[in-house]
């Protein structure tokens, strides 16, 4: 499979990352190239094989649903570009 | 007083108990030596001078009260993707401008819980998405190591008191250093480049498809990732959560033991942290291999391998027979699907995982029209283009339509891949033996692998199977091309049995010796 230039920049819009004329013109040969490589595992017989969902046999952890933590909006914050009284701000998105 | 930075961690870890040196002794000399080198080397994108002798004096007095701990007063580097409370974290990416995180990765807390002492941060591939730390927002990293080459040099003529010229009659060879700079590897470059050339004791690490392995093989050093869950993940930023490990990079095979005990640990934070007690590593060091099953899969004879590294391999087949090892020929016949499944399981992850980088919570905003410009201008501004095409590719191979044939089909291949490795396992093989990398270190700016990235993947075809299977594998240099370069062999061991791998990996160094690059810089 390959794509064309519009899908690269339906997938750019999906991905939120903004391209121009130029990067979506030379992704989409970039990508090409990597779908190209990647094309051989479909010679791979997987008749009857589960696909992978843990790469080590275990059992997930669990804990107690119960609080174990807060009570750090301060700490949450710190690192927003842009914040009022312990909120994120973004721009207006409900006109 | 001898230069305190060539002391490994162990000969450090005695002569600081020993009262012969003291913290912040080894620490000053540490931080000057990075001063002096980190301009041409570039391995650290932040030194936290104030906070190491801070931690320097700490460990000084619990050392004089005999109360240090494994690591006490022993400076290490810390790559970039490692979350260090009030300290620059940001996977050396541009979208993370300024995140300095309000808590500790669980891997570093064991690290500082233990005594040792934190230089600075360390440069990184962007994400660590790189095989040559050339995608890091803060510049490529320079290996310490250069092509050198034999001259033949004719002896200068000498005047005779008659009035002739006789020639001395004379040649020697010498070796000259090339100018031409390399790469170290990557991603964890900084961390390759800073333990080879003497600017931290030891160095943390991470790996999801060779980036502790490819780089520790392009510079001499020693580099394990073990089997997935042994470290935790909690704190460390997130590349491809199913493939991603910390390890140690050290300039030998103890120190990178004595390392990985310390940052191992059982924790209930991370949920695929592995609930087994740290064995000590160090413990495995000098036993005998003898009678130990040691594979040689044919599928790792890659075609166009350089001939020094099919004689190196050979080299290490003939240490280990020698040291009492059975040698015996094994297939791993999914091997060459594990490059092509990486690229879809790690991108598919990451595309998932880099989601978060909005500009909203932390790091870089650049403002846009309305929140989706927002959007999509910090994330076009703050991802650099190899982050950019993996995003691309997960998006694209998770997207409707397209989830079966793509990302269901490596996953599957994956499990083949496992089986692979479970099989030859099952059979009686202890520990399995390949080269770490395809070649040696390689140039900056290498003109092949910017022009198709596929080439620059292909660094990772001996290691990347190890993580898809999530197996422990260590790299430990084994000898030095005709150019002068380090090259690499990689031990494979079944899963938690890293024990084996110290065990088997110090037979190789034992006969192979340590490297140091001529220093240049």
């Amino acid at each position: 499979m390959s794509v064309d230039v519009k899908t690269v920049k339906r997938v750019a819009r999906l991905a939120r990352i903004a391209v121009s004329e130029d990067d979506a013109e030379r992704m989409t040969g970039e990508l090409n190239a990597i779908l190209g490589f990647v094309e051989q595992l479909n010679e791979v017989d997987v008749s009857g094989v589960e696909p992978m969902t843990s790469v080590t046999p275990m059992e997930m952890k669990k804990r107690q649903d119960v609080v174990t933590d807060g009570n750090k909006a301060a700490d949450i914050v710190a690192n927003a570009p842009a914040t009022e009284e312990n909120f994120f701000l973004v721009p207006k998105v409900v006109e | 007083m001898s230069d305190l930075t060539r002391l490994t961690i162990s000969q450090a870890r005695a002569k600081l108990r020993g009262k012969e040196i003291t913290a912040t002794e080894i620490t000053e000399a540490y931080l000057s030596a990075i001063d002096r080198a980190n301009p041409a080397l570039n391995a650290y994108v932040a030194v936290t001078g104030d906070k190491a002798l801070d931690m320097a004096k700490a460990s000084d007095a619990r050392l004089v009260k005999g109360e240090g701990g494994a690591l006490e007063g022993i400076p290490l580097g810390i790559k970039d993707l490692f979350g260090t409370e009030g300290v620059h974290t940001q996977a050396c990416s541009h979208v993370l401008d300024g995140f300095k995180p309000r808590y500790e990765s669980t891997v570093t807390s064991n690290l500082w819980a233990d005594g040792a002492v934190m230089l600075g941060k360390l440069n990184m591939d962007e994400f660590a998405m790189g095989s040559s730390n050339e995608t890091s927002y803060y510049g490529p990293v320079i290996n310490p190591w250069r092509r050198s080459r034999l001259d033949t040099v004719v002896m200068p003529t000498t005047h005779q008191g008659d009035g002739g010229f006789v020639s001395a009659g004379g040649t020697k060879t010498q070796r000259s250093l090339d100018n031409a700079q390399l790469v170290p590897g990557g991603s964890s470059g900084g961390s390759a480049t800073a333990v080879s050339a003497f600017l931290c004791a030891g160095a943390t690490a991470t790996d999801t498809g060779g980036s502790i392995r490819q780089p520790a093989a392009f510079t001499g050093t020693v580099g394990i990732k073990p089997t997935y869950g042994r470290c935790s993940r909690w704190g460390i930023v997130a590349f491809a959560s199913s493939l991603d490990q910390a390890g140690p990079i050290a300039r030998d095979v103890r120190d990178a033991a004595i390392l990985l005990k310390s940052m191992a640990s059982v924790d209930p934070k991370d949920t695929t942290s592995v609930d087994r007690p740290v064995p000590d590593y160090e413990a495995a060091i000098g036993k005998p291999i003898k009678g130990m099953k040691v594979g040689i899969p044919r599928e790792y004879r890659v075609d166009g391998m350089p001939e020094e590294i099919e004689a190196l391999w050979q080299k290490g087949i003939a240490w280990l027979r020698d040291a009492g090892a059975e040698i015996v020929d094994i297939s791993l016949p999914h091997t060459k699907y594990a490059l092509p499944a990486y690229y879809i399981v790690a991108p598919a992850e990451a595309s998932s995982n880099l989601a978060r980088y909005d500009g909203v919570r932390y790091g870089l905003r650049v403002p846009g029209k309305d929140i989706v410009d927002m959007y999509e201008k910090t994330r076009a501004a703050g991802f650099g283009r190899e982050v950019k095409r993996r995003i691309m590719i997960g998006t694209y191979v998770l997207s409707a339509g397209y989830y079966d044939a793509y990302y269901l089909q490596a996953q599957k291949v994956r499990n083949l891949i496992k089986r692979d490795f479970e099989n030859v396992f099952a059979a009686g093989v202890d520990v399995i033996l390949t080269p770490a990398t395809p070649s040696a270190a390689f140039g900056i700016a290498d003109e092949d692998m910017a022009a198709d990235p596929v080439k620059m993947y292909l660094n990772d075809i001996f290691t990347v199977t190890v993580n898809m299977a999530g197996l422990p594998g260590i790299a430990v240099p084994a000898g030095l091309d005709p150019k002068g370069l380090p090259l690499g062999l990689q031990l494979i061991g079944r899963p938690f049995e890293e024990e084996t791998l110290f065990q088997t990996a110090a037979v190789i160094e034992q006969a192979a010796g340590t490297f140091q690059p001529e220093k240049w810089w």
